[in-house]
């Protein structure tokens, strides 16, 4: 007697606290897959960043270690909170990074030529990174409850529209249009799968083709000279295809198996430039080779099907559409750098997910991936 | 309820058809990037390994270590030497401007110097090594040794560097080194092979022509080296090879004679051997200290070596151009001799200034003012007897003549082209002339080339040669300096004749060695009675400018005639008479009569030659190859 009002009493509390899912239930619906390989891919990139360091811990190792173990920290924790939760602040969320993109324009620290980041004090936070995520939630949310008839009208089109290049239009200004058009590719990776019609994109991909001349009449004279230069790197092999022909040159020579770990000679001796940052690949593709490198790419690879898989397997339509647009953004930002550095596309400043040294893009890659564990955790939570 | 139920269904195929869509297309760009990979990394793997070693690989070249020359017993009189250097690498230096200062006062460096030493450290790159000096004293080397303590990225440096032990005994013949300018690298193949900044190559004499054998090669170091070209570490050291040693002919006791008996003076003194045709010795006077042009000659040091008028940059054994005077009589005789025009009973009278020969309005004296009475060959030898040699000049003719001087080596270059500044000297005949002057031959200008005047000019080394073929019986030798230069050996030891009659030969021997040792010859006064050191030779005295009548009267002492107007006094002799084996040429300028100058050099040579002529036959090539 006294025993099932024990547990009666337990059950009640699990009940109003963590709302139909116990807590010891929520650690088995983890996707250990998914953790792994982020744990995977985070131990990688401490290596290899290391490496960067010249085989020994300075800066940039300790600072990428710290930023992993308490970004993945969050994740976990991200995980535990109900997806429900995420639905809620989806506007809100957005309408926070807006106002932090207006304050960088209007406050932000410039470095390199562009004003791309807030003073924290405690961290330089990159608002546009974050937008490449909250975007997403935004959209998510907004296309939720929207009936199938409603979603080609012209007033959502013009609303997601907007949605989208406001925050685009803010991050061009910085200048910064590597993450403007990501954060846009991440918007309309949502409008794609809330199922607008395809004619339009056909539409937009006609006229962006017909007004390309202008567009690059618009480019300002460096961006026109990385399209040059992609187009023929040997053109100016000591200024502006210098760090395409060094990257080529870098992954080439790594070969089947690479050099070996710490001994990547393009990197150590400082021919590979930005190796931080968005050429890290760069220096893993030289260091542990073909083999290496496409193991790298199956880890991302096996991510994205699991985001793919979490969101097929989730109830809500918000959660389905939520990591269905993660997984083909995460997926875009892998390609966009990796053909980048591979020679493939004109240089644009796009980081490698988690790899890639820089705090505020790990910061949105892993609140990413903490709302698409918490979809899996919730997956069977139902958002009215 | 059931609407929205089934608007649901709707748009979660939309929604998961559009996922597939993607998901595919995701799935060929992963292939693409992989092939990508595939084709950059193991295809084209081998082009950008290569691109990659050529990005981080870099030589260096270091400068060769130079042959040395040495003489006939092996003493050094070209080598290398320790120099003490400081240099300096700008980027390990914290305060740059507080340690040059400070060497700049251990050093004593001047204005000028800091100046220069400033303007190259801006001119390289943080990490490249700057010379601040490249030649201390050993005083002051140590001194910064001292001072190390606070001179962070100091570095005092040993380098190897050309030194002439000998200072100024040699110069003319080994010559200087001197850092390499464009037209060196330009010409040279070697030097452009070799070429590294700071490369030191001959400028004159030997150190020039044996060029080649001396530079040796470049060690090589192959570094890694990061983007920005500074190196990280050394991947391999390739040793070069250090230059070939040459051993020369010269022995450096007499050398040192040499210079010693010409001290104050201008001219030149040779020493051969009169059958390997060796030079023993070969100086030019004045000289100069050729360890001066190996760091750079300062400009204070140039300017008096240039402007000396004793001219010490001309080497006048080889580019001195002089009259032979009397000492062609000699090949004049021998001329008149071999074309049968006279024998040794032919006898011209001297009557003295009175009495000149007269030509076409022109008179020709004899230096003799009283005259030297009857002469027959011997005798004219002997005394020098002017008017004799017009005679059978005049009887002779300049082409035949030429022909004489020309077999025995007059009127072209003695060491071929082993030396690019030799001049050839003139043996001028009618042909000569028709071509050179577009005029015909004078008879006037046969007589007085038969006293060695006029046209005709002669090396010193010329006339050593001359001599040393008629001590030698009249036989073609080919002077040599370098000992182990292969291509100059097949030609020893094939003694052609240059005579008709041997008898002529010893006819004219017997003339020059009257000259020496009989009462009344012109250097009697210089002979060696002693058998082993007695040696036969001609004086001669070079008139600079044409003796006028006033001057005859005047008959002024050599000292009283200002410098420039001085004869110049020629001696050329071999010895010992007796079983000939030396042959010496002597020319001092401005130097007054062959007689009183000249000789008397000649005898201290042959005492000195002589006695070492038993130490030199000792050491043979097999034993100096065994040292």
């Amino acid at each position: 007697m006294i025993k099932n009002i024990w547990r009666f009493k337990m059950y009640q509390h699990t009940r109003l606290t963590n709302n139909n899912f116990s807590f010891f239930s929520k650690f088995k619906n983890f996707d250990y897959i998914l953790l792994t390989c982020i744990l995977l891919l985070g131990f990688i990139s401490l290596a290899t960043m290391y490496s960067t360091d010249g085989g020994k811990v300075l800066f940039h190792t300790k600072s990428h270690f710290t930023k992993l173990i308490a970004f993945t920290f969050m994740m976990l924790v991200f995980s535990f909170i109900n997806i429900k939760f995420w639905f809620s602040i989806g506007y809100f969320s957005y309408v926070v990074v807006i106002f932090l993109l207006i304050w960088t324009y209007l406050f932000g620290i410039t470095s390199s030529g562009s004003q791309r980041w807030i003073n924290l004090y405690f961290i330089n936070l990159q608002p546009s990174e974050l937008m490449k995520i909250f975007i997403i939630l935004c959209l998510a949310k907004y296309f939720h409850r929207m009936k199938l008839e409603h979603v080609n009208s012209i007033y959502t089109l013009l609303t997601s529209l907007i949605i989208i290049i406001l925050p685009m239009g803010l991050v061009i200004v910085q200048p910064d249009l590597g993450t403007s058009l990501l954060i846009a590719i991440s918007g309309i990776a949502v409008i794609w799968f809330a199922g607008i019609n395809h004619k339009y994109f056909i539409y937009t991909m006609l006229g962006f083709v017909i007004s390309l001349p202008f567009i690059i009449a618009f480019l300002k004279p460096y961006q026109k000279l990385r399209v040059l230069t992609f187009l023929d790197p040997d053109r100016d092999p000591l200024g502006a295809g210098y760090q395409i022909i060094q990257s080529k040159i870098a992954v080439g020579s790594g070969g089947l198996f690479g050099k070996g770990f710490l001994k990547g000679t393009q990197s150590y001796l400082e021919f590979l430039p930005e190796k931080h940052t968005d050429f890290i690949f760069t220096l893993f593709s030289e260091e542990f080779g073909f083999v290496g490198s496409a193991l790298l790419l199956v880890i991302y690879a096996i991510i994205i099907y699991r985001i793919i898989a979490i969101g097929a397997g989730s109830r809500s339509y918000f959660a389905k559409i939520f990591c269905y647009s993660f997984g083909a953004a995460i997926f875009v930002y892998i390609t966009i750098n990796m053909s980048m550095v591979l020679g493939l596309l004109p240089i644009v400043g796009s980081p490698l997910p988690i790899m890639s040294y820089g705090g505020s893009s790990m910061l949105a890659t892993m609140i990413g991936f903490g709302i698409v564990m918490s979809a899996k955790v919730h997956s069977q939570q139902s958002i009215a | 309820m059931i609407n929205s139920s089934s608007d649901n269904v709707r748009k979660l195929s939309s929604i998961n058809r559009r996922m597939f869509i993607t998901g595919s297309f995701k799935f060929l760009i992963m292939i693409g990037l992989v092939s990508r990979l595939f084709f950059l990394q193991v295809k084209e793997n081998k082009k950008y390994l290569t691109l990659s070693d050529k990005n981080r690989i870099r030589e260096w070249k270091l400068a060769p270590v130079r042959g040395e020359f040495h003489d006939y017993f092996g003493n050094v009189i070209a080598g290398n030497f320790e120099a003490y250097q400081l240099h300096i690498i700008p980027e390990q230096v914290e305060d740059f401007r507080y340690v040059i200062y400070r060497v700049k006062d251990l050093l004593e460096l001047s204005d000028k110097q800091f100046k220069k030493v400033l303007k190259k450290k801006n001119e390289i790159k943080p990490w490249e090594t700057l010379i601040v000096s490249d030649n201390l004293s050993w005083k002051k080397f140590s001194k910064i040794n001292n001072h190390l303590y606070d001179l962070n990225g100091v570095k005092p440096v040993i380098s190897i560097s050309r030194n002439y032990p000998f200072k100024g005994n040699f110069t003319h013949l080994i010559g200087y080194v001197s850092q390499a300018n464009e037209n060196d690298i330009e010409t040279n193949e070697q030097i452009k092979k070799n070429f590294v900044p700071g490369l030191k190559v001959g400028k004159v004499g030997l150190e020039r022509s044996f060029e080649e054998k001396l530079i040796g090669s470049n060690d090589i170091e192959r570094y890694e080296v990061n983007a920005y070209g500074r190196r990280i570490s050394q991947l391999e050291f390739q040793k070069g090879e250090k230059g070939k040693t040459l051993r020369l002919t010269i022995d450096t006791e007499v050398q040192k004679l040499a210079n010693e008996l010409l001290k104050d003076q201008a001219g030149s003194i040779c020493v051969m051997d009169i059958y390997t045709g060796d030079i023993i010795a070969m100086h030019s006077s004045p000289s100069f200290d050729p360890n001066l042009f190996v760091f750079g000659i300062s400009e204070d040091d140039w300017q008096l070596i240039r402007n000396d008028p004793m001219k010490p940059l001309v080497n006048k054994t080889l580019q001195g151009n002089y009259s032979p005077g009397s000492t062609i009589k000699p090949i004049v005789a021998l001329s008149a001799l071999e074309n049968g025009i006279v024998n040794t009973n032919f006898t011209v009278n001297c009557r003295g200034h009175k009495h000149p020969l007269e030509l076409y309005g022109q008179s020709y004296h004899c230096w003799k003012k009283e005259g030297h009475g009857f002469m027959n060959l011997r005798n004219a030898m002997k005394q020098s007897c002017d008017i004799y040699f017009y005679e059978i000049a005049r009887k002779l003719g300049v082409d035949k003549l030429s022909e004489t001087a020309k077999k025995f080596g007059l009127g072209k270059e003695v060491f071929g082209d082993l030396f690019n500044i030799e001049k050839k000297g003139l043996v001028p005949n009618t042909q000569w002339k028709k071509n050179a002057l577009g005029q015909g031959w004078l008879l006037g200008e046969t007589v007085i080339t038969g006293i060695g005047q006029g046209y005709i000019q002669t090396t010193p080394i010329q006339l050593c040669l001359m001599t040393a073929q008629i001590g030698n019986g009249g036989h073609k030798i080919y002077p040599r300096i370098v000992l182990n230069d292969q291509n100059k050996e097949t030609q020893i030891d094939k003694f052609i004749p240059l005579y008709e009659n041997s008898e002529n030969i010893k006819i004219v021997q017997d003339a020059m060695f009257a000259s020496t040792n009989e009462v009344r010859g012109t250097s009697y006064k210089s002979r060696i009675d002693d058998l082993k050191y007695q040696f036969a030779g001609k004086t001669g005295t070079a008139q600079v400018k044409k003796i006028t009548a006033r001057d005859r009267e005047l008959d002024l002492k050599t000292f009283e005639i200002p410098y420039e107007e001085r004869d110049h006094a020629l001696y050329v002799a071999y010895g010992p008479y007796k079983n000939p084996r030396y042959a010496v040429s002597v020319v001092v300028e401005h130097g007054g009569s062959g007689s009183t100058t000249a000789a008397p050099m000649a005898k201290k040579l042959f005492k000195l030659i002589i006695d070492r002529h038993s130490l030199r036959e000792s050491i043979n090539d097999k034993k100096y190859l065994e040292i």
